[in-house]
C-alpha cells in the first residue's frame, strides 16, 4: 500500500465519491448504510495521515490531477489549514454515521434510504473537495456538488415545509455560488489563472492596471461565500433548512457545510488576496466586523425568542458563525487562531446539540420547546449531554467554547479593541439565556403526559452524542489539537502577508 | 393517442434515425461540437417520444425503471473509474489517461472516449428517469 501513499490527497475525495456511486446501485438501506459507514470510517484516517505528514515535513503536499502541471491543470494542495479542516469534516462524518442508521431508518422512506446515503456521501466528498483543492474553479464545482446534495438531504425531511426550505436554500445557495464564480471569472480575466497560489502571485502586479475588477472580484467572492456560510444578514436560508431537514442531515450539515465555506473565505482572504495586496488596505475588516457583531447579537436574540428547538439552535449557529468571522475580521494571530479553533469547537458542539435533539425527536416525535418540558427526567443522559454542549456554546471555562472565546478576546486585545472583549462576553450572556431556557424547560417542569413512555435513545445514537459531549469538555483542557495547530496555521497564513 | 395512425407510423419512422444520430453526435465530439451530453439527450428523446406515442408501459417494457435507475450511477462509475488505471498501476496520477495508448494524443483520445461513454450513459438514463418520475405523478 506504500504506492498509494502519494495518492492520499485524491483518495480523500475518491473514497466517499466511489462510496456514493456504489450506494446508488443498492436498493437496501442497510447495505447503503454499510457502504457509507466504510467510506466515512476511512476518510478520517486519510485526513489524519495528511495532517501528520504536513506537521512532520512542514511543507504543503501537492497533487496534480491527470499529471497536468500545476497552474494549468487542477492541483490539490494540502497545507496545515486544509488538513485541519479536512480532519474536522471527516471526523464529523465518522461520528455521524453510527447515529445515521436508526435516525434515517425512522425518518426516511425505506426506498429512499439508499439515495439518502448517496446524497450524504456526495455531500461529504463535495465538502472535502472544497477544502482540499487548490483551484478556484474546482472549488466552485465541489461547492455545487455539496450544495446540490445538501438541497436533496434537506428536502427529504418529513415535514412538508422541508421542500420549501430546500427550495429557499437552493435559490440562495445558487445566488451565492454564482457570485463566487463571477468573482473567480473576474480574477481569471485579469490574471489568466485559477490556481490559488498562482493567483496570489499575479494579483499584485495586476492590481496596478486593473484595481477595480480585482476589488469587484473580492466583493463578489465575499458575498457569494458569505451566503454559503450564512453570515448575517445572508443567513435567512439557514434556520428553516436546519429546522426541517432530517435530524441526521441537520447534525451533519451543522458541523460541516458552513465550516467548508468558512475555510474557503479564509483561503481567499489570506492565501490569495492578502498575499497580493496589504490586507488592511482592503475594505474587509470593518464590513465583516460589523456583520459579525450583528450576527452575534441579533441572531442570539432570535434564538432566545424561538419556540422550535431546532430553529433555536439554527439561530445560535448564525450567532456562532459571527464569532468565527469576527476572528477573520481581526486578521491577527490570536484572532485568526480563535476563528479556526471555533470552527473546530463549534462543529463539535453544534453536532452534539443536534444529535441530542435528533435523539429527542426519535423518542418523542416533537421538537417544540414547550412540548419537551420535563425531558430531562425521561432522557437524563441525552439531556445532560445537551447541557454540556450548551455550556460549551456559552463559553463556560472548562469547555471548548471557552478556549475559542479566549483566543478571540486575545485577538481583540492584540488589535487594541478592549471594547470588543466586552461585546464578546455580552453576547455570550445571550447564549446563557437561550441555553438556560432549555435547561429550565427540560429539568424544572413536570413531564407532560405525552412523554410517558419516553426513554433514552438506542446506544448507536447515544454513544456518538456522548463522545461529542466528552470531546467538548476534553477540548476545553487539552488544546494541542485545536489551539496549538490553529496558532501555527494563523502564523503560517499571516506570514504570507505583504505589508 | 394509440389510435392515431399517422403519429404512430411517423414516430416509428423517426425513431431509428434518432437513435443513429445519437452515436454520430457522440463520436463527433472528438472533432467538433457534440459529445456524450448531447448524444445522451438525443437517446433519451427517442425513448421519451416512444413513451408519448405508445404509452408509458410500453416504454417501461423496453427500458425498465430499475435498469434506468442503475444506469445513472453506472455512467458516473465509468467516468470515475477511467481515472483509476494509471493511479493503481503506479504509472501516473488520478485521471491520467496516458496509460490507454502508446503516444500521448492517442491515449488521451481513448481516455476522453471512455469518459464520454460514461457521460452518455448517465445523461440518457437521468433524462429518462426524470421523465418517468414526472409521468408517474397522478397515476397511482
Amino acid at each position: 500500500m506504500t504506492g498509494l501513499d502519494e495518492h492520499l490527497p485524491i483518495l480523500q475525495i475518491l473514497v466517499p465519491l466511489f462510496g456514493a456511486i456504489l450506494t446508488a446501485f443498492t436498493r437496501s438501506g442497510v447495505l447503503a448504510w454499510t457502504i457509507a459507514a466504510i467510506a466515512s470510517a476511512i476518510a478520517p484516517f486519510i485526513s489524519a495521515g495528511l495532517l501528520m505528514r504536513i506537521t512532520e515535513t512542514g511543507k504543503p503536499i501537492s497533487y496534480v490531477m491527470g499529471s497536468w502541471a500545476a497552474p494549468w491543470g487542477i492541483e490539490y494542495r494540502v497545507d496545515l489549514l486544509n488538513a485541519f479542516v479536512l480532519l474536522l469534516i471527516s471526523l464529523i462524518g465518522l461520528v455521524s454515521i453510527p447515529y445515521a442508521r436508526k435516525s434515517v431508518a425512522t425518518e426516511i422512506d425505506s426506498h429512499k434510504q439508499p439515495w439518502f446515503y448517496t446524497m450524504y456521501l456526495l455531500c461529504l466528498s463535495g465538502l472535502l473537495g472544497i477544502v482540499i483543492t487548490g483551484d478556484a474553479f474546482n472549488a466552485f464545482v465541489f461547492l455545487e456538488i455539496s450544495s446540490l446534495a445538501t438541497y436533496t438531504l434537506i428536502g427529504l425531511g418529513r415535514h412538508r415545509r422541508a421542500l420549501l426550505s430546500a427550495y429557499q436554500y437552493l435559490i440562495m445557495g445558487t445566488i451565492g455560488a454564482t457570485f463566487y464564480i463571477v468573482g473567480v471569472g473576474l480574477l481569471y480575466l485579469v490574471t489568466g489563472t485559477l490556481n490559488f497560489v498562482d493567483l496570489a502571485a499575479r494579483i499584485g502586479p495586476a492590481m496596478q492596471e486593473y484595481p477595480r475588477p480585482i476589488l469587484a472580484a473580492l466583493a463578489f467572492m465575499t458575498v457569494g461565500i458569505s451566503l454559503k456560510l450564512a453570515l448575517f444578514p445572508l443567513h435567512v436560508w439557514l434556520p428553516n433548512a436546519y429546522a426541517y431537514a432530517p435530524s441526521f442531515a441537520t447534525a451533519f450539515l451543522a458541523g460541516t457545510a458552513t465550516k467548508a465555506a468558512i475555510y474557503l473565505l479564509i483561503r481567499i482572504y489570506f492565501s490569495v488576496f492578502a498575499v497580493a495586496i496589504p490586507f488592511r488596505q482592503l475594505p474587509v475588516t470593518e464590513i465583516v466586523l460589523v456583520l459579525s457583531l450583528a450576527a452575534m447579537f441579533i441572531a442570539s436574540f432570535a434564538a432566545i425568542f424561538e419556540q422550535n428547538a431546532k430553529r433555536m439552535l439554527a439561530y445560535s449557529s448564525v450567532a456562532q458563525i459571527g464569532y468565527i468571522t469576527l476572528g477573520i475580521a481581526l486578521a491577527n494571530k490570536m484572532g485568526l487562531a480563535g476563528s479556526l479553533v471555533h470552527v473546530f469547537n463549534h462543529a463539535i458542539m453544534k453536532t452534539a446539540l443536534f444529535f441530542a435533539l435528533g435523539a429527542m425527536a426519535y423518542r418523542t416525535g416533537v421538537l417544540s420547546l414547550p412540548s419537551l418540558s420535563g425531558i430531562g427526567r425521561k432522557m437524563p443522559v441525552t439531556t445532560a449531554a445537551f447541557v454540556v454542549a450548551g455550556l460549551g456554546l456559552i463559553g463556560v471555562p472548562g469547555t471548548a467554547g471557552f478556549i475559542s472565546k479566549w483566543y478571540l478576546a486575545l485577538g481583540a486585545i492584540e488589535h487594541g479593541w478592549t471594547w470588543l472583549v466586552f461585546l464578546i462576553v455580552l453576547s455570550s450572556l445571550l447564549a446563557v439565556i437561550y441555553v438556560g431556557r432549555f435547561v429550565e424547560i427540560a429539568y424544572f417542569r413536570e413531564p407532560s403526559a405525552d412523554l410517558a413512555g419516553v426513554r433514552e435513545p438506542p446506544p448507536t445514537m447515544l454513544l456518538p452524542l456522548l463522545a461529542l459531549a466528552f470531546t467538548t469538555v476534553y477540548l476545553g483542557f487539552d488544546t494541542r489539537l485545536t489551539g496549538g495547530i490553529a496558532t501555527r496555521i494563523a502564523e503560517f497564513l499571516l506570514g504570507g502577508f505583504t505589508s | 393517442m394509440k389510435l392515431d395512425l399517422i403519429l404512430r407510423v411517423g414516430a416509428k419512422l423517426m425513431l431509428p434515425f434518432i437513435l443513429i444520430f445519437a452515436p454520430y453526435v457522440h463520436f463527433h465530439g472528438d472533432y467538433g461540437p457534440g459529445g456524450g451530453f448531447q448524444a445522451g439527450v438525443i437517446i433519451a428523446a427517442a425513448f421519451i417520444l416512444y413513451a408519448i406515442i405508445f404509452g408509458l408501459d410500453a416504454a417501461r417494457h423496453i427500458a425498465p425503471q430499475g435498469l434506468v435507475e442503475r444506469l445513472v450511477p453506472l455512467g458516473v462509475l465509468i467516468y470515475a473509474a477511467a481515472g483509476l488505471p494509471a493511479m493503481l498501476t503506479g504509472q501516473g496520477r488520478y485521471l491520467d489517461y496516458g496509460i490507454f495508448g502508446h503516444d500521448f494524443l492517442h491515449a488521451h483520445e481513448w481516455g476522453i472516449l471512455i469518459v464520454e461513454t460514461g457521460v452518455i450513459t448517465t445523461v440518457a438514463s437521468t433524462m429518462l428517469a426524470i421523465f418517468y418520475a414526472f409521468a408517474d405523478r397522478g397515476r397511482q
